[in-house]
Protein backbone atom coordinates (compact mmCIF):
# COMPACT_ATOMS: atom_id res chain seq x y z
CA UNK A 1 0.00 0.00 0.00
CA UNK A 2 1.50 3.39 -0.89
CA UNK A 3 2.55 5.46 1.87
CA UNK A 4 1.21 8.87 3.06
CA UNK A 5 3.37 11.68 3.78
CA UNK A 6 2.10 13.54 7.01
CA UNK A 7 3.56 16.73 8.33
CA UNK A 8 3.20 17.95 12.17
CA UNK A 9 4.65 19.76 14.96
CA UNK A 10 5.53 17.49 17.85
CA UNK A 11 6.87 19.34 21.21
CA UNK A 12 7.40 22.52 19.04
CA UNK A 13 9.96 20.79 16.24
CA UNK A 14 8.88 20.00 12.90
CA UNK A 15 8.22 16.55 11.98
CA UNK A 16 7.81 14.95 8.60
CA UNK A 17 7.29 10.79 7.95
CA UNK A 18 5.73 8.89 5.61
CA UNK A 19 3.03 6.33 7.47
CA UNK A 20 1.21 3.55 6.24
CA UNK A 21 -2.56 4.35 5.34
CA UNK A 22 -4.24 3.72 8.66
CA UNK A 23 -1.70 4.00 11.10
CA UNK A 24 -2.20 5.54 14.42
CA UNK A 25 -0.91 8.15 15.38
CA UNK A 26 0.55 6.69 18.30
CA UNK A 27 2.53 4.07 16.35
CA UNK A 28 3.90 6.50 14.45
CA UNK A 29 5.16 8.38 17.84
CA UNK A 30 6.58 5.49 19.22
CA UNK A 31 7.90 3.50 16.51
CA UNK A 32 8.71 5.97 13.64
CA UNK A 33 9.35 9.43 15.57
CA UNK A 34 10.55 7.78 18.71
CA UNK A 35 9.05 9.55 21.20
CA UNK A 36 8.27 6.78 23.19
CA UNK A 37 6.34 8.98 26.38
CA UNK A 38 2.64 7.70 25.27
CA UNK A 39 1.75 4.43 25.83
CA UNK A 40 -0.20 1.54 24.50
CA UNK A 41 -2.16 0.23 27.14
CA UNK A 42 -4.67 -1.06 25.09
CA UNK A 43 -4.87 0.33 21.64
CA UNK A 44 -8.47 0.54 21.62
CA UNK A 45 -9.31 3.62 23.90
CA UNK A 46 -10.24 2.13 27.30
CA UNK A 47 -7.30 2.89 29.36
CA UNK A 48 -5.97 7.03 28.66
CA UNK A 49 -2.34 5.57 28.42
CA UNK A 50 -1.78 6.90 25.05
CA UNK A 51 -3.01 10.44 25.58
CA UNK A 52 -1.70 13.16 23.94
CA UNK A 53 -2.83 16.94 23.51
CA UNK A 54 -3.75 17.96 19.94
CA UNK A 55 -4.19 21.72 19.33
CA UNK A 56 -5.01 21.82 22.39
CA UNK A 57 -7.85 19.43 23.17
CA UNK A 58 -6.94 15.78 24.87
CA UNK A 59 -7.06 12.96 22.45
CA UNK A 60 -6.27 9.14 22.29
CA UNK A 61 -3.43 8.54 19.93
CA UNK A 62 -4.30 5.15 19.70
CA UNK A 63 -7.59 5.92 18.02
CA UNK A 64 -6.10 9.35 16.41
CA UNK A 65 -5.25 8.11 12.59
CA UNK A 66 -1.41 10.39 12.17
CA UNK A 67 -2.26 10.78 8.39
CA UNK A 68 -5.34 13.34 9.66
CA UNK A 69 -2.79 15.23 11.96
CA UNK A 70 -1.35 17.21 8.37
CA UNK A 71 -0.39 20.54 10.27
CA UNK A 72 -2.06 19.65 13.78
CA UNK A 73 0.28 20.78 17.26
CA UNK A 74 0.95 17.78 19.06
CA UNK A 75 2.06 17.37 22.71
CA UNK A 76 3.47 15.12 24.65
CA UNK A 77 4.69 14.55 27.96
CA UNK A 78 8.27 13.94 27.05
CA UNK A 79 7.87 17.72 25.55
CA UNK A 80 7.53 19.19 28.60
CA UNK A 81 10.13 19.59 30.67
CA UNK A 82 12.03 22.87 29.55
CA UNK A 83 15.75 23.05 29.84
CA UNK A 84 16.27 20.23 32.11
CA UNK A 85 13.72 21.52 34.70
CA UNK A 86 10.64 19.76 35.11
CA UNK A 87 7.32 20.70 34.57
CA UNK A 88 5.29 21.70 37.13
CA UNK A 89 2.84 18.32 37.06
CA UNK A 90 6.27 16.24 36.84
CA UNK A 91 7.49 18.22 39.96
CA UNK A 92 4.39 17.44 41.75
CA UNK A 93 3.95 13.67 40.46
CA UNK A 94 7.41 12.89 42.07
CA UNK A 95 6.63 14.85 45.37
CA UNK A 96 3.38 13.66 45.70
CA UNK A 97 4.80 9.28 45.20
CA UNK A 98 1.76 9.49 42.36
CA UNK A 99 3.65 7.18 40.41
CA UNK A 100 4.72 3.85 40.93
CA UNK A 101 5.33 1.73 37.55
CA UNK A 102 4.76 4.60 35.88
CA UNK A 103 3.07 3.28 32.45
CA UNK A 104 -0.22 5.31 33.57
CA UNK A 105 2.05 8.34 34.42
CA UNK A 106 2.54 10.28 31.05
CA UNK A 107 -1.28 9.79 30.09
CA UNK A 108 -2.59 11.07 33.16
CA UNK A 109 0.04 14.22 33.10
CA UNK A 110 -1.43 14.53 29.87
CA UNK A 111 -5.02 14.79 31.50
CA UNK A 112 -4.43 16.97 33.76
CA UNK A 113 -2.70 19.50 31.94
CA UNK A 114 -5.47 19.95 29.47
CA UNK A 115 -7.20 20.30 32.75
CA UNK A 116 -5.28 22.97 34.45
CA UNK A 117 -4.66 24.75 31.12
CA UNK A 118 -8.84 25.06 30.78
CA UNK A 119 -9.09 25.11 35.47
CA UNK A 120 -6.58 26.58 36.70
CA UNK A 121 -7.94 26.32 40.28
CA UNK A 122 -9.79 23.04 39.82
CA UNK A 123 -11.70 21.21 42.72
CA UNK A 124 -11.31 17.49 43.99
CA UNK A 125 -14.46 16.28 41.81
CA UNK A 126 -12.73 18.45 38.84
CA UNK A 127 -9.51 16.52 39.31
CA UNK A 128 -11.86 13.05 39.23
CA UNK A 129 -13.40 13.84 36.62
CA UNK A 130 -10.13 14.87 34.23
CA UNK A 131 -8.94 11.77 35.33
CA UNK A 132 -11.14 9.72 35.06
CA UNK A 133 -10.73 8.00 31.36
CA UNK A 134 -7.52 7.03 32.23
CA UNK A 135 -6.54 3.54 34.48
CA UNK A 136 -3.94 3.10 37.22
CA UNK A 137 -2.99 -0.39 38.39
CA UNK A 138 -0.72 0.68 40.94
CA UNK A 139 -1.64 4.02 42.88
CA UNK A 140 -4.60 3.63 43.71
CA UNK A 141 -5.40 7.52 42.28
CA UNK A 142 -5.40 9.25 45.50
CA UNK A 143 -1.95 10.71 45.18
CA UNK A 144 -2.26 11.28 41.49
CA UNK A 145 -5.51 13.31 42.66
CA UNK A 146 -3.37 15.00 45.66
CA UNK A 147 -0.61 15.13 43.23
CA UNK A 148 -2.99 17.66 40.50
CA UNK A 149 -4.01 19.46 43.44
CA UNK A 150 -1.12 20.40 44.35
CA UNK A 151 0.07 21.48 40.87
CA UNK A 152 -2.69 23.54 40.57
CA UNK A 153 -1.63 25.34 44.08
CA UNK A 154 1.95 25.69 42.56
CA UNK A 155 0.71 27.42 39.66
CA UNK A 156 -1.40 29.72 41.27
CA UNK A 157 1.36 31.05 43.58
CA UNK A 158 3.70 31.60 41.21
CA UNK A 159 1.21 33.71 39.49
CA UNK A 160 0.12 35.46 42.23
CA UNK B 1 -35.72 -2.65 50.42
CA UNK B 2 -33.68 -0.35 51.58
CA UNK B 3 -29.83 0.25 51.62
CA UNK B 4 -28.10 -1.41 54.52
CA UNK B 5 -25.06 -0.92 56.38
CA UNK B 6 -22.38 -3.48 57.62
CA UNK B 7 -18.88 -3.29 58.83
CA UNK B 8 -16.56 -6.06 58.68
CA UNK B 9 -13.28 -7.05 60.24
CA UNK B 10 -10.13 -9.08 59.20
CA UNK B 11 -6.88 -10.13 59.94
CA UNK B 12 -4.25 -11.98 57.86
CA UNK B 13 -0.73 -13.29 58.32
CA UNK B 14 1.63 -13.01 54.59
CA UNK B 15 4.75 -15.05 54.34
CA UNK B 16 7.72 -13.16 52.87
CA UNK B 17 8.73 -15.10 49.83
CA UNK B 18 8.30 -19.04 49.28
CA UNK B 19 9.50 -21.89 49.56
CA UNK B 20 9.61 -24.56 46.82
CA UNK B 21 13.07 -26.09 46.04
CA UNK B 22 14.86 -23.37 48.32
CA UNK B 23 14.60 -19.85 47.59
CA UNK B 24 17.85 -18.53 46.84
CA UNK B 25 19.10 -14.77 45.68
CA UNK B 26 22.30 -13.82 44.10
CA UNK B 27 24.29 -10.24 44.39
CA UNK B 28 27.69 -8.95 43.33
CA UNK B 29 28.75 -5.72 44.00
CA UNK B 30 31.93 -3.69 42.89
CA UNK B 31 33.38 -0.35 42.69
CA UNK B 32 34.20 1.99 39.86
CA UNK B 33 37.57 3.73 39.52
CA UNK B 34 35.96 6.81 40.89
CA UNK B 35 34.54 4.98 43.59
CA UNK B 36 31.25 4.49 42.56
CA UNK B 37 29.48 1.21 43.95
CA UNK B 38 27.67 -1.09 41.16
CA UNK B 39 25.64 -3.18 42.51
CA UNK B 40 24.31 -5.95 40.00
CA UNK B 41 21.48 -8.28 40.12
CA UNK B 42 18.58 -10.24 38.34
CA UNK B 43 16.13 -9.34 40.48
CA UNK B 44 13.65 -6.87 38.42
CA UNK B 45 12.05 -3.77 39.66
CA UNK B 46 8.73 -3.78 38.00
CA UNK B 47 7.80 -0.27 40.08
CA UNK B 48 7.86 -0.93 43.42
CA UNK B 49 10.95 0.50 44.09
CA UNK B 50 13.79 -2.28 44.34
CA UNK B 51 16.32 -0.17 43.12
CA UNK B 52 15.85 2.60 45.89
CA UNK B 53 16.02 -0.06 47.96
CA UNK B 54 18.83 -2.16 47.26
CA UNK B 55 20.82 1.00 46.95
CA UNK B 56 19.72 2.02 50.02
CA UNK B 57 20.61 -1.25 51.76
CA UNK B 58 24.49 -1.28 49.70
CA UNK B 59 24.73 2.32 50.67
CA UNK B 60 23.70 2.08 54.72
CA UNK B 61 26.50 -1.33 54.59
CA UNK B 62 29.56 0.23 52.72
CA UNK B 63 28.71 3.59 54.55
CA UNK B 64 28.58 5.60 51.60
CA UNK B 65 25.47 8.18 49.73
CA UNK B 66 22.87 6.53 48.13
CA UNK B 67 23.67 8.36 45.34
CA UNK B 68 27.12 6.97 45.29
CA UNK B 69 25.14 3.60 44.52
CA UNK B 70 24.09 2.51 40.60
CA UNK B 71 21.86 -0.53 41.22
CA UNK B 72 22.21 -2.46 37.53
CA UNK B 73 19.25 -5.18 36.71
CA UNK B 74 19.87 -5.04 33.18
CA UNK B 75 20.24 -8.74 32.31
CA UNK B 76 19.08 -11.65 33.45
CA UNK B 77 20.68 -14.06 31.55
CA UNK B 78 24.51 -12.83 32.53
CA UNK B 79 23.72 -11.28 36.28
CA UNK B 80 24.36 -13.20 39.10
CA UNK B 81 21.28 -15.45 39.90
CA UNK B 82 17.59 -14.58 41.72
CA UNK B 83 14.78 -16.45 41.81
CA UNK B 84 12.88 -13.25 40.91
CA UNK B 85 10.37 -10.40 41.97
CA UNK B 86 7.64 -12.22 43.11
CA UNK B 87 5.57 -13.83 46.70
CA UNK B 88 6.89 -10.22 48.45
CA UNK B 89 10.53 -11.24 48.34
CA UNK B 90 12.90 -9.13 46.37
CA UNK B 91 13.40 -6.57 49.54
CA UNK B 92 14.05 -9.73 52.00
CA UNK B 93 16.12 -11.72 49.69
CA UNK B 94 17.98 -9.82 47.73
CA UNK B 95 18.10 -7.01 50.43
CA UNK B 96 20.53 -9.70 52.32
CA UNK B 97 22.31 -10.94 49.75
CA UNK B 98 23.57 -7.04 49.19
CA UNK B 99 24.23 -6.62 52.59
CA UNK B 100 26.67 -9.85 52.30
CA UNK B 101 28.21 -8.34 48.87
CA UNK B 102 28.51 -5.00 50.25
CA UNK B 103 29.98 -6.10 53.57
CA UNK B 104 32.59 -8.28 51.44
CA UNK B 105 33.12 -4.98 49.76
CA UNK B 106 33.40 -2.60 52.48
CA UNK B 107 36.32 -4.92 53.93
CA UNK B 108 38.29 -4.73 50.98
CA UNK B 109 37.74 -0.56 50.65
CA UNK B 110 38.94 -0.55 54.67
CA UNK B 111 41.94 -2.62 53.69
CA UNK B 112 43.22 -0.39 50.63
CA UNK B 113 42.64 2.60 52.83
CA UNK B 114 44.65 1.37 55.47
CA UNK B 115 47.54 0.52 53.26
CA UNK B 116 47.21 4.51 52.11
CA UNK B 117 46.86 5.85 55.71
CA UNK B 118 49.76 3.12 57.39
CA UNK B 119 47.26 2.24 59.98
CA UNK B 120 44.98 -1.06 60.36
CA UNK B 121 42.14 -1.58 58.76
CA UNK B 122 40.21 -2.57 61.68
CA UNK B 123 40.88 1.53 63.37
CA UNK B 124 39.01 3.17 60.20
CA UNK B 125 35.34 3.70 59.76
CA UNK B 126 33.48 5.83 57.05
CA UNK B 127 32.02 8.87 57.50
CA UNK B 128 28.49 8.35 55.21
CA UNK B 129 29.96 11.16 53.63
CA UNK B 130 32.29 9.54 50.61
CA UNK B 131 35.28 9.51 53.50
CA UNK B 132 37.42 6.66 55.22
CA UNK B 133 39.04 8.17 58.45
CA UNK B 134 40.61 6.97 61.68
CA UNK B 135 38.52 6.21 64.61
CA UNK B 136 38.83 8.64 66.95
CA UNK B 137 40.47 11.18 64.58
CA UNK B 138 38.91 12.43 61.94
CA UNK B 139 41.92 15.02 60.73
CA UNK B 140 43.57 11.47 59.46
CA UNK B 141 40.88 10.61 56.22
CA UNK B 142 41.27 9.47 53.11
CA UNK B 143 38.21 9.85 50.29
CA UNK B 144 36.67 6.45 48.93
CA UNK B 145 37.46 8.39 45.42
CA UNK B 146 41.06 8.18 46.51
CA UNK B 147 41.08 4.65 48.09
CA UNK B 148 39.34 3.46 44.60
CA UNK B 149 41.59 4.95 42.20
CA UNK B 150 44.61 3.52 44.65
CA UNK B 151 43.04 0.15 44.29
CA UNK B 152 43.04 0.35 40.34
CA UNK B 153 45.74 1.89 38.96
CA UNK B 154 47.99 1.35 42.03
CA UNK B 155 47.72 -1.67 44.14
CA UNK B 156 45.97 -3.88 41.83
CA UNK B 157 43.01 -4.64 44.04
CA UNK B 158 39.17 -5.14 43.57
CA UNK B 159 36.91 -3.48 45.87
CA UNK B 160 34.43 -5.87 45.12
CA UNK B 161 32.00 -8.43 47.15
CA UNK B 162 30.13 -11.36 46.46
CA UNK B 163 26.19 -12.12 48.27
CA UNK B 164 24.10 -14.94 48.64
CA UNK B 165 21.37 -15.32 50.44
CA UNK B 166 19.41 -18.84 50.70
CA UNK B 167 16.18 -19.58 52.58
CA UNK B 168 16.78 -23.80 52.38
CA UNK B 169 14.28 -26.04 51.08
CA UNK B 170 11.83 -27.18 54.04
CA UNK B 171 10.68 -30.58 53.88
CA UNK B 172 7.07 -31.83 55.26
CA UNK B 173 7.14 -33.63 58.24
CA UNK B 174 5.62 -37.39 57.36
CA UNK B 175 3.75 -37.59 60.22
CA UNK B 176 2.37 -34.25 60.68
CA UNK B 177 2.74 -32.36 56.97
CA UNK B 178 4.12 -29.38 59.21
CA UNK B 179 6.79 -27.38 57.45
CA UNK B 180 8.13 -24.34 57.43
CA UNK B 181 7.41 -22.38 54.63
CA UNK B 182 8.73 -18.86 55.17
CA UNK B 183 10.90 -17.72 58.18
CA UNK B 184 9.43 -14.36 57.76
CA UNK B 185 5.67 -13.06 58.33
CA UNK B 186 3.92 -9.37 57.57
CA UNK B 187 0.19 -9.07 59.11
CA UNK B 188 -2.40 -6.93 58.56
CA UNK B 189 -5.99 -6.08 59.83
CA UNK B 190 -8.48 -3.97 57.90
CA UNK B 191 -12.20 -2.70 59.15
CA UNK B 192 -14.43 -2.20 56.34
CA UNK B 193 -17.92 -0.20 56.45
CA UNK B 194 -20.53 -0.60 53.35
CA UNK B 195 -23.63 -0.12 52.05
CA UNK B 196 -25.50 -3.24 50.31
CA UNK B 197 -28.59 -1.90 48.27
CA UNK B 198 -30.10 -5.08 48.96
CA UNK B 199 -33.00 -4.33 45.77
CA UNK B 200 -30.04 -4.31 43.46
CA UNK B 201 -26.75 -6.44 44.99
CA UNK B 202 -24.44 -2.69 44.74
CA UNK B 203 -22.01 -2.43 47.09
CA UNK B 204 -20.53 0.69 48.08
CA UNK B 205 -17.23 0.94 50.09
CA UNK B 206 -17.58 3.80 52.53
CA UNK B 207 -14.42 3.30 54.59
CA UNK B 208 -11.14 1.34 55.14
CA UNK B 209 -9.11 1.37 57.69
CA UNK B 210 -5.99 -0.74 57.32
CA UNK B 211 -3.25 -1.40 59.71
CA UNK B 212 -0.07 -3.04 58.25
CA UNK B 213 2.59 -4.51 60.62
CA UNK B 214 5.65 -4.53 58.11
CA UNK B 215 8.54 -4.99 59.90
CA UNK B 216 11.12 -2.00 59.35
CA UNK B 217 10.16 0.20 56.77
CA UNK B 218 13.12 0.75 54.86
CA UNK B 219 11.55 3.76 52.55
CA UNK B 220 8.60 5.15 54.59
CA UNK B 221 7.40 7.58 51.90
CA UNK B 222 7.45 4.22 49.54
CA UNK B 223 5.99 2.09 51.84
CA UNK B 224 3.08 3.99 51.87
CA UNK B 225 2.68 4.36 48.39
CA UNK B 226 2.74 0.76 48.20
CA UNK B 227 -0.02 -0.16 51.10
CA UNK B 228 -2.30 2.93 49.53
CA UNK B 229 -2.13 1.28 45.88
CA UNK B 230 -2.71 -2.25 47.59
CA UNK B 231 -5.58 -1.56 49.96
CA UNK B 232 -7.51 0.13 46.59
CA UNK B 233 -6.60 -3.10 44.99
CA UNK B 234 -7.83 -4.95 47.83
CA UNK B 235 -11.00 -3.67 47.24
CA UNK B 236 -11.34 -4.03 43.55
CA UNK B 237 -10.66 -7.52 44.04
CA UNK B 238 -13.06 -7.86 46.72
CA UNK B 239 -16.13 -5.97 44.31
CA UNK B 240 -15.28 -6.20 40.86
CA UNK B 241 -12.09 -8.29 39.20
CA UNK B 242 -11.90 -11.04 37.78
CA UNK B 243 -11.17 -12.91 34.52
CA UNK B 244 -13.58 -15.71 34.65
CA UNK B 245 -17.12 -14.55 36.36
CA UNK B 246 -18.36 -17.93 36.41
CA UNK B 247 -15.39 -20.02 36.98
CA UNK B 248 -14.33 -23.00 36.03
CA UNK B 249 -16.43 -21.72 32.78
CA UNK B 250 -14.97 -18.88 30.99
CA UNK B 251 -17.95 -17.88 29.51
CA UNK B 252 -18.56 -13.87 30.02
CA UNK B 253 -14.87 -13.41 31.17
CA UNK B 254 -13.74 -9.95 30.42
CA UNK B 255 -11.47 -9.33 27.30
CA UNK B 256 -10.63 -5.70 27.83
CA UNK B 257 -11.26 -3.06 30.06
CA UNK B 258 -14.83 -1.69 29.23
CA UNK B 259 -15.71 -5.08 30.44
CA UNK B 260 -12.68 -6.15 33.02
CA UNK B 261 -13.39 -2.99 35.79
CA UNK B 262 -11.93 -1.52 38.27
CA UNK B 263 -13.12 0.97 40.67
CA UNK B 264 -11.65 4.63 39.27
CA UNK B 265 -10.88 8.19 40.84
CA UNK B 266 -14.49 8.68 41.64
CA UNK B 267 -15.00 5.32 43.29
CA UNK B 268 -12.75 5.64 46.05
CA UNK B 269 -13.45 5.06 49.50
CA UNK B 270 -11.89 6.74 52.62
CA UNK B 271 -8.65 5.12 53.31
CA UNK B 272 -6.41 5.20 56.47
CA UNK B 273 -3.38 3.48 56.79
CA UNK B 274 -1.33 2.73 59.89
CA UNK B 275 2.12 1.29 59.79
CA UNK B 276 3.58 -0.94 62.54
CA UNK B 277 7.10 -1.12 62.81
CA UNK B 278 8.29 -4.42 64.46
CA UNK B 279 11.74 -5.54 62.77
CA UNK B 280 11.84 -9.07 61.52
CA UNK B 281 15.04 -11.28 63.20
CA UNK B 282 16.17 -12.08 59.24
CA UNK B 283 14.99 -9.27 57.20
CA UNK B 284 18.07 -6.54 55.84
CA UNK B 285 17.75 -3.91 58.69
CA UNK B 286 14.51 -5.82 60.36
CA UNK B 287 12.05 -5.37 56.68
CA UNK B 288 9.59 -7.59 55.82
CA UNK B 289 7.94 -8.05 52.53
CA UNK B 290 5.06 -5.48 52.66
CA UNK B 291 4.14 -6.18 48.64
CA UNK B 292 1.54 -8.31 47.83
CA UNK B 293 -0.03 -8.76 51.61
CA UNK B 294 -0.92 -4.77 51.86
CA UNK B 295 -4.23 -6.13 49.37
CA UNK B 296 -5.33 -9.24 51.10
CA UNK B 297 -7.21 -8.08 54.27
CA UNK B 298 -9.80 -5.98 52.64
CA UNK B 299 -11.19 -8.63 50.68
CA UNK B 300 -12.30 -10.82 54.15
CA UNK B 301 -13.64 -7.48 55.65
CA UNK B 302 -15.82 -6.56 52.76
CA UNK B 303 -17.16 -9.91 52.65
CA UNK B 304 -17.66 -10.06 56.49
CA UNK B 305 -19.30 -6.42 56.25
CA UNK B 306 -21.78 -7.56 53.58
CA UNK B 307 -22.57 -10.41 56.21
CA UNK B 308 -23.08 -7.95 58.69
CA UNK B 309 -25.84 -5.66 56.57
CA UNK B 310 -27.70 -8.19 54.90
CA UNK B 311 -26.69 -11.39 56.71
CA UNK B 312 -25.40 -13.70 53.84
CA UNK B 313 -22.03 -14.90 53.34
CA UNK B 314 -20.76 -14.51 49.67
CA UNK B 315 -17.77 -16.86 49.35
CA UNK B 316 -16.71 -16.23 45.91
CA UNK B 317 -15.35 -13.57 44.61
CA UNK B 318 -15.67 -10.97 43.26
CA UNK B 319 -18.65 -10.10 45.64
CA UNK B 320 -20.50 -9.05 42.53
CA UNK B 321 -23.96 -7.58 42.50
CA UNK B 322 -25.91 -11.32 40.46
CA UNK B 323 -24.18 -13.15 44.14
CA UNK B 324 -25.73 -10.84 46.62
CA UNK B 325 -28.71 -11.10 45.30
CA UNK B 326 -28.57 -14.78 44.52
CA UNK B 327 -28.07 -15.44 47.88
CA UNK B 328 -30.47 -13.22 49.21
CA UNK B 329 -33.06 -15.01 47.11
CA UNK B 330 -32.15 -18.59 48.77
CA UNK B 331 -32.24 -16.86 52.19
CA UNK B 332 -35.86 -15.40 51.86
CA UNK B 333 -36.29 -18.81 50.31
CA UNK B 334 -35.53 -20.06 54.03
S1 LIG C 1 -3.80 2.75 24.39
FE1 LIG C 1 -5.10 4.36 23.82
S2 LIG C 1 -6.62 4.32 25.35
FE2 LIG C 1 -5.42 2.59 25.82
S1 LIG D 1 1.67 3.82 38.26
FE1 LIG D 1 1.46 1.83 37.44
S2 LIG D 1 -0.33 2.04 36.24
FE2 LIG D 1 -0.26 3.91 37.30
Amino acid sequence: MAKVPVQFTLNGSEKAEFVESGTTLLHALRDKIGDTSPKGGCHQGTCGACSVIIDGELRLSCLTLAETCGGADIRTTAGLAEGGVLHPLQRAFLDAFATQCGFCTPGMIMAAKVLLDRTPNPSREDVVEALSGNICRCTGYEPIIQAVLAAARANSQNAA
Amino acid sequence: MAIRRGRGVAAINYPTGMNLGGDPTQALVHSTPTGNFMVTLSSVDLGQGMKQIMAQICAETIGVPTDRVVIDTADTDTGPHCMGTFASRGTHRAGNAVIQAAKEARQVMLEVAAEELEVNASDLETDGQGNIQVKGAPQKSISIFDVALSAHFKRGRSISGRGMFLIPRSYPEKETGAMKPSTCYAHACTVAEVEVDDETGEVTVLTVKNVFEIGRALNPKMVEQQLVGGSWMGISHALYETTEPYYPSRDHGGTDFNQYLMPGPGDLAETEIIVLERPSADGPFGAKGPGEMCANPQIPAVANAVFDAVGVRIDTLPITPERILRALKTQAAG
